[in-house]
């Protein structure tokens, strides 16, 4: 199958389930959490650099293992996740610049969405679509914890297991977001669509479909703009990403 | 009456401090509890150990499970001023579907317009916001309700609305209603009991008649409450 094909259709997954549960984080204040979660996938790129296998697949257990640490500590310590995350951060990158190969390590930083393979895009394709729907289910009971957690306990929400699925959701997006953009830029997959959708939203419905359609958009004409100039795709897909969030800000106050 | 919570040599410390120390009381079906005292006396703290969001010592016992509504105090509309979410969207986050015709009809019983269905939560004033908060918790029709200074931040004839509201649900539907009020004219005229708490912890529980005579309110407050009887003299 044509690889541009393919490229385009992982890129449009993942940045359309990263730009979903941005509007999430950016509504917990927590956008930033996915660069530390992505720094942490780091060492695990790096094994896979040096043993040559998928570094999605090196990616995974790395961050499933920081949403876990994050989520746990959060428990017992009870500071505030964003702190937490800053811990697991120097972590990752700490053990990440002892071992990971400098010269190759390019892929890491910024992604190679243009060399998916098939099975890859299948799995991808997969994965998005199950975050999307555990998120969707989620959803509401994250944003009434967010505003007001003593009420949604008496609502009867389980807070704890919320969390747990919550972070490891954005364990997920963060791995596919490390294949799409690389380990320095996840997090800005993540923010700025939801950051661009808020600009331009009175509501929680539109928050939600123009974060996601602004995270397809910037991807499809990342990778595009990518394969005419020859230049790296993780790093156009994000400066779209902003250039969207630019002309949002001129719109803004007609809006809101 | 059957008893429906029953409070037993309830002890809550606050870190380490001692806030409430052995607190009993019962509370039948269908009353309205008003918990009075000071600044710092522990109301809030008591109404959070009561509904399970604070450890304690001692007992609690809910003689039935009842579905609860909780608006705690001071809720901060500065958590939703930056969301993109409507009034219809607040409403919305309940863990049940309910119609917009039912929602526009909660809103006018607070005393809010139905067109504010579709602003942001954020952009309403704070008097507003608490009257929505106050639909929000109604709306789910339940058995018991805690209210936290409900009313601060509402203008005084809005207050009396809520309150007469209140009054009136919970006659009607048997409903219990746990608030934490500074205002002594709604405790006289809306509540059927009242507990007490001094700083120096020092309870008192009883009806409205028995607690609110001047002398048992300087013993609670600390100082002379002439509001009260001022209060009094005009119902």
């Amino acid at each position: 199958m044509n690889q541009l094909f393919l490229s385009l259709l992982g890129g449009i997954f993942i940045s359309g389930v990263a730009g979903y549960l941005g509007t999430l984080m950016l509504s917990k204040r927590m956008s930033v959490v996915a660069g530390p979660l992505a720094h942490l996938a780091l060492p695990g790129v790096a094994l896979a650099l040096i043993f040559g296998f998928s570094i999605s697949l090196g990616a995974f257990p790395f961050v499933i293992l920081g949403a876990i640490l994050i989520w746990f500590l959060e428990k017992k310590t009870k500071l505030p996740m964003e702190n937490l995350s800053a811990i697991i951060f120097a972590s990752g990158v700490g053990t990440a610049l002892l071992i990971l190969p400098i010269g190759e390590a390019e892929e890491a930083l910024s992604g190679n969405i243009m060399k998916i393979t098939l099975p890859e895009t299948l799995i991808t394709i997969f994965l998005s679509i199950a975050v999307f729907y555990v998120i969707t289910k989620i959803y509401k009971k994250m944003m009434l914890m967010n505003i007001f957690e003593d009420v949604a306990k008496t609502e009867g929400i389980n807070i704890s297991m919320c969390n747990l699925i919550y972070l490891l959701s954005i364990a997920v997006v963060v791995a596919l977001g490390v294949y799409l953009v690389g380990g320095l830029i996840t997090a800005a997959l993540i923010a700025i669509p939801a950051a661009t959708a808020r600009n331009l939203s009175k509501g929680l419905f539109s928050y939600k479909v123009l974060a996601i359609s602004f995270g397809i958009t910037s991807s499809i004409s990342g990778i595009l703009i990518s394969t005419y100039l020859l230049l790296p795709t993780g790093p156009l897909v994000i400066l779209s990403g902003v250039a969207l969030f630019l002309i949002s800000i001129i719109f803004r106050k007609k809006i809101v | 009456m059957s008893i429906l919570l029953e409070a037993k040599n309830l002890n809550i410390k606050f870190g380490k401090e001692s806030v409430i120390e052995n607190l009993s009381f019962s509370v039948n079906k269908g009353e309205v509890l008003t918990i009075l005292g000071p600044n710092g006396a522990g109301k809030s703290v008591l109404l959070k150990s009561l509904l399970g969001l604070l450890p304690y010592e001692g007992e609690v016992a809910w003689h039935e499970k009842p579905k609860i509504g909780y608006l705690p105090q001071g809720l901060n509309q500065l958590r939703v001023k930056d969301l993109p979410l409507t009034v219809g969207d607040f409403f919305d986050l309940k863990n049940f579907s309910i119609k917009n015709k039912e929602v526009e009809r909660f809103l006018k019983l607070v005393g809010l317009e139905k067109d504010i269905l579709f602003k942001r939560a954020g952009d309403l004033s704070g008097g507003q916001f608490q009257r929505m908060l106050i639909a929000w918790v109604l709306i789910s029709r339940p058995d018991v309700i805690f209210f936290d200074e409900p009313t601060t931040g509402i203008d005084i004839g809005g207050g009396e609305t809520i309150y007469s509201l209140l009054h009136n649900i919970s006659e009607k539907e048997k409903i219990t209603i746990f608030l934490v009020t500074h205002d002594l004219n709604i405790v006289y005229r809306h509540s059927t009991h009242v507990l007490c708490l001094s700083r120096k912890g020092h309870y008192c529980f009883g009806s409205p008649k028995e607690i609110l005579d001047p002398d048992a309110l300087k013993e609670i407050f600390g100082t002379e409450i002439k509001l009260y009887e001022h209060n009094i003299n005009k119902n």
